[in-house]
């Protein structure tokens, strides 16, 4: 068995998207109330798509993640929603069969390497463990996989026997990612897998990243707070923000014409490496309490653009250009016309 | 805000020839960790200055030696012109009254079993800036006012956990102006916040420089921030200062050849490109005994064999940019850099 | 929120990355009502409740219960051996002197030992562990070898060798226990006091000119709080527990009145062979019943600050009532809302 060009079973319903989310709910429970880290999400990822899902903290981004392979320990829960992964549905699956469909359908690569990686066991040895885990091969067999993956993420294969604490921050990650990829699997969650990294290093990784899925095919969801990375890597981006959607867009598109107001603040927020040097804005305010979330609109309290109908009317994800999504009162047709009253701008919230 | 001309008197920091290196392993291993080594550079009143680097680069390490966190091995640190480690074997406390720090983690730089009154309270009697409960409420809460922080007496009486990062940090900075510093060292101290949130801080950065006339000392790995409120930026790699710029220039015409490599690995949307070339492959190199020579030559697509032998000198290649370089040696100078 | 769902009553914490308690949303901003914070979820921990009410019942026997027992301790009151009855509730010693009230007038001297001990192991740990783990070089040197040479040397034949040159007596009783038993306190002291030493805020009160007394006793001790008040109840129970023990070896003055000295004269006077169980099992239980107390309290700690053993009882509390298979199940439940429809 090697590991090039071995794709994995049929699906028992031929579907276009390998993975759909429907209407995913999670919260975690607290004194006080439940917190809802995702709020109704929908979005799905189709064979050899990288989408990315980008926001900040309490955006629910690593909570969905986590959620799709469920993996997350209560205090929280899933209360609602579907995961549908090749047709199967995942929130309604076993254990024996989510057994199955961790690692060999979706696999994970966490922020940071040594939350992975055992520190007691030398790399080879992890890889092999999640092979023989999942597949019946002999020892040998198993580690000349390793060996091979450990090639193909660039680590050299001497490194087959170096513990996690003798390899750089970089090799580190190039081991989990060679672990994640060990039995092929269809679609890939990536959770800020270079934040921890340098910037020369992380450029490395996602050259890798990327040729890693042009030669094997796989779909990648790819999270990170850092949008600069995203409209790179990716093919499609959702913004979340306080457990929502609030936007979704091809990557150029997003760029380009970024709708939401929320979209359009990350947007100014990174400084420009080349031009002239303008005022960075950022967003002002922080953000919400998600066991009582601001009514309306979520984001209404930071929103430079808020208007009537801000603080109390719900916002849907719609379709407003071909492609692009965006939950936003501005956009919706039954404001067009509150908008044309130019209402004031209100004050936002006050310190960071 | 940037002047190319420095008079000495001008400079209220001027380091030179910092050096440190650590101990690695028992007592009996002779082993050292080259954390810093003949770093030289100079912060100019009223300016941001920034050192730039990644892991290992011996920014932090920097940072912490001009606070006297920690003492150098070698070298010279000049405040307001004087020698202060010849001065004074410990960091008296009018030096400590001038030079205060910011560090990178909100969740852990302030003391979780105390409120932000007692946090700022501190600072003040220590330095004696307040008579009275009275004076020092007043200017705590003045203190919150100036780093954006309200309503003030309510922020006095929360506990950190009760405060997001980029309050925390606020809060950080509202410690350090407490004793009316001269110079303010910020350990990377947007790094750990949320995107939206830094551009409120580094404002506020800008903000004290411009309004209470503070210099800064700015340490960062991300190059297009230093770019956005430094008027001078320092490339360090590997413990070493390689280069060094007005903040445009650095970012225009880079020099060294890690710069350059620096450079091209920040994402930028705006290039239009899925993914770059990538110049180089390899590591930072272990700081333990290193080999003389360039830091950077095993990774360095031009290096010669003079590289691996002797660490380039210092050249200065236009006004105000100097680098350390072979690639460089024996370029006319111009004119007359700093 | 009327939903299937049901949200926990004790303080939980939002699972965010935070580890302490969220405080009460609309709260008034007193500095008294945040410090309660602890106090308060202590107070709704049933270990702790438990653990608080022996610990208060013996304290305030110890206090009064001598000006309330029946009979003078020391006088002899009836037969020897007699079983207890409606006369004497424990029935009465050996030598005819009435066991309750032995009982009860021995508590003062134990828990007096036992705080007293615990109070100055408690402090000298403090010393001798935050200096050695704070200030690190020579310093840590000395003092270590000198925690470690104290932590080597066997404690009971220390504890025996020392009392038996030491004229006996409560004092020399407290002082045996103290020298023997401060340095397991201090190890653990300077281990903690050497992490939090590294963090940030230390290194903010070093550059704002704390002097090194203050950041130890201010800054980082407070966070250490837990620690040493387990350690403080850790070590009253050592106390209580060897202070009988020694005086049952007849290494205390078996005219004093503790526990322990009760245990001794029964034992010297044949309660095990004759059968008169009630001349031991009173102060025996009363040991127990004590450690007990201190211990629940020190569970009740632990789970007070350690975030993921509350997060683990409110997984119960969620996950009961729901089929077998999701409670067994290592996967995040899912436990839909039927009910009402959200947003």
């Amino acid at each position: 068995m090697t590991i090039a060009n071995q794709q994995n079973v049929a699906t028992p319903v031929a579907r276009e998207d390998l993975l759909r989310i429907e209407h995913l709910k999670v919260e975690y429970l607290a004194g006080r109330g439940s917190v809802r880290a995702v709020d109704d999400v929908t979005f799905s990822v189709g064979k050899g798509e990288v989408i990315g899902l980008a926001g900040e903290s309490g955006s629910g981004k690593s909570t969905i993640a986590q959620a799709i392979l469920r993996i997350l320990q209560p205090p929280a829960i899933i209360t609602g929603g579907h995961v549908y992964f090749e047709g199967k549905d995942v929130l309604a699956m076993s254990d024996r069969q989510l057994r199955d469909f961790r690692w060999e359908g979706v696999s994970m690569v966490f922020q940071s390497a040594m939350n992975s990686l055992s520190p007691v066991a030398t790399i080879g040895m992890q890889i092999v463990d999640g092979i023989q885990a999942h597949r019946k091969v002999s020892d040998s067999e198993a580690r000349r996989m390793a060996a091979e993956l450990l090639e193909i993420v660039g680590i050299e294969g001497n490194r087959i026997d170096s513990y996690p604490h003798q390899l750089s921050g970089g090799m580190r990650q190039r081991a989990v990612i060679a672990i994640a990829l060990a039995l092929q699997p269809p679609l890939m969650i990536m959770d800020e897998p270079t934040t921890a990294l340098d910037v020369v290093v992380q450029r490395e990784i996602l050259a890798k990243i990327t040729e890693l899925k042009e030669q094997f095919g796989f779909s990648i969801l790819f999270i990170t707070h850092d949008m600069s990375l995203l409209v790179e890597i990716s093919d499609r981006i959702a913004i979340m923000y306080a457990g929502e959607i609030i936007e979704m867009a091809p990557s150029r598109e997003l760029f380009e014409h970024p709708l939401h107001p929320y979209t359009q603040g990350l947007m100014e927020s990174f400084p420009a490496l080349t031009g002239p040097r303008r005022k960075l804005e950022g967003i002002p305010g922080s953000p919400p309490d998600l066991i009582s979330p601001p009514s309306g609109c979520r984001f209404h309290p930071r929103c430079p653009k808020r208007f009537g109908p801000c603080d109390s009317v719900r916002t849907k994800l719609v379709e407003v250009r071909p492609g692009h999504l965006v939950a936003c009162h501005l956009y919706a047709e039954e404001f067009a016309s509150a908008i044309q009253r130019d209402a004031p701008r209100s004050e936002v919230a006050d310190g960071q | 805000m940037a002047s190319s001309n420095q008079v000495a008197n001008d400079l209220v920091m001027d380091v030179r020839g910092l050096t440190k290196r650590f101990p690695v392993g028992g007592p009996r291993d002779k082993r050292e960790v080259h954390a810093v080594q003949d770093a030289t550079f100079s912060i100019p009143r009223q300016e941001i200055v920034t050192l730039v680097g990644e892991s290992g680069s011996g920014k932090s390490t920097t940072a912490r030696l001009i606070a006297r966190l920690i003492e150098p091995t070698e070298g010279e640190i000049l405040y307001n012109g004087v020698d202060i480690l010849k001065n004074e074997k410990n960091a008296s406390l009018s030096y400590r009254s001038d030079v205060q720090m910011v560090f990178q983690d909100p969740f852990g730089s302030l003391n979780p079993a105390h409120t932000v009154e007692y946090i700022l309270e501190r600072p003040l009697k220590i330095h004696k800036k307040t008579r009275g409960r009275k004076e020092t409420r007043d200017r705590i809460y003045e203190l919150l006012d100036t780093v954006g922080l309200g309503p003030a007496a309510e922020v006095a009486a929360k506990f950190p956990y009760e405060l997001s990062g980029g309050q925390r940090q606020r809060v950080a900075f509202a410690r350090a102006l407490s004793v009316e510093p001269k110079v303010m060292l910020a350990d990377e101290p947007v790094s750990m916040l949320d995107v939206s949130i830094r551009a409120g801080v580094l404002n506020l950065m800008k903000r004290l420089a411009d309004e209470q006339g503070l210099s800064f000392l700015y340490i960062t790995h991300d190059i297009a921030s230093a770019r956005y409120i430094a008027d001078k930026t320092n490339v360090m790699y590997a413990g070493r200062m390689v280069e060094s710029a007005e903040s445009t220039e650095l970012v225009e015409k880079p020099a060294h050849p890690y710069t350059k490599l620096l450079l091209s690995a920040v994402p930028n949307p705006h290039a239009g490109l899925r993914t770059r070339e990538v110049h180089t492959r390899g590591e930072i190199p272990s700081l333990i005994d290193p080999p003389p020579g360039c830091p950077f030559a095993p990774r360095c697509p031009h290096v010669m064999p003079v590289c691996r032998e002797v660490m380039p000198p210092p050249v200065t290649i236009s006004p105000g940019h100097w680098v350390r370089c072979h690639l460089y040696d024996g370029e006319p100078l111009d004119s007359v850099g700093t | 929120m009327g939903s299937a769902i049901q949200t926990i009553n004790a303080s939980g914490q939002t699972d965010l990355g935070q580890m302490q308690p969220t405080s009460e949303p609309d709260a008034p901003l007193r500095k008294a009502k945040r410090a309660s914070g602890f106090i308060g979820l202590l107070r709704q921990n049933r270990k702790a409740s438990v653990g608080a009410v022996i610990i208060v019942f013996f304290l305030i026997l110890a206090i009064f219960g001598p000006y309330i027992v029946p009979y003078d301790a020391t006088k002899i009151v009836g037969r020897r051996h007699e079983a207890p009855s409606m006369d004497h509730w424990f029935g009465t010693d050996g030598s005819g002197k009435d066991v309750f009230s032995q009982t009860v007038v021995g508590a003062r001297l134990s828990i007096a030992t036992g705080l007293i001990v615990g109070g100055i192991v408690t402090i000298v740990g403090i010393i001798i562990g935050m200096s050695a783990g704070y200030f690190r070089g020579k310093v840590d040197d000395i003092l270590s070898t000198l925690t470690n040479v104290m932590l080597i040397i066997p404690g009971l034949p220390l504890l025996i060798v020392l009392a038996a040159f030491l004229p006996a007596g409560f004092w020399s009783i407290v002082f045996v226990l103290s020298v023997t038993g401060w340095a397991y306190g201090a190890r653990v002291l300077r281990s903690q006091t050497m992490a939090l030493r590294e963090k940030d805020f230390v290194a903010s009160a070093v550059v704002a000119g704390e002097s090194k007394p203050r950041i130890i006793l201010r800054e980082v001790l407070p966070n250490m709080m837990s620690i040493v008040v387990a350690g403080l109840f850790g070590a009253v129970n050592y106390a209580i527990g060897a202070q009988a023990g020694l005086e049952f070896l007849g290494l205390g003055n078996p005219s004093n009145i503790s526990w322990g000295t009760n245990l001794y004269w029964a034992q010297n006077n044949g309660a095990l062979l004759l059968g008169a169980w009630w001349t031991l099992i009173p102060s025996g239980l009363c040991i127990a019943l004590v450690a007990f107390g201190f211990s629940m309290i020190n569970y009740a700690i632990d789970e007070v600050t350690n975030p993921r053993l509350r997060s683990q009882r409110q997984t119960a509390s969620i996950l009961k009532g729901q089929p077998g298979r999701i409670r067994s199940s290592r996967a995040t439940p899912v436990i839909r809302d039927e009910s009402e429809k959200r947003g």
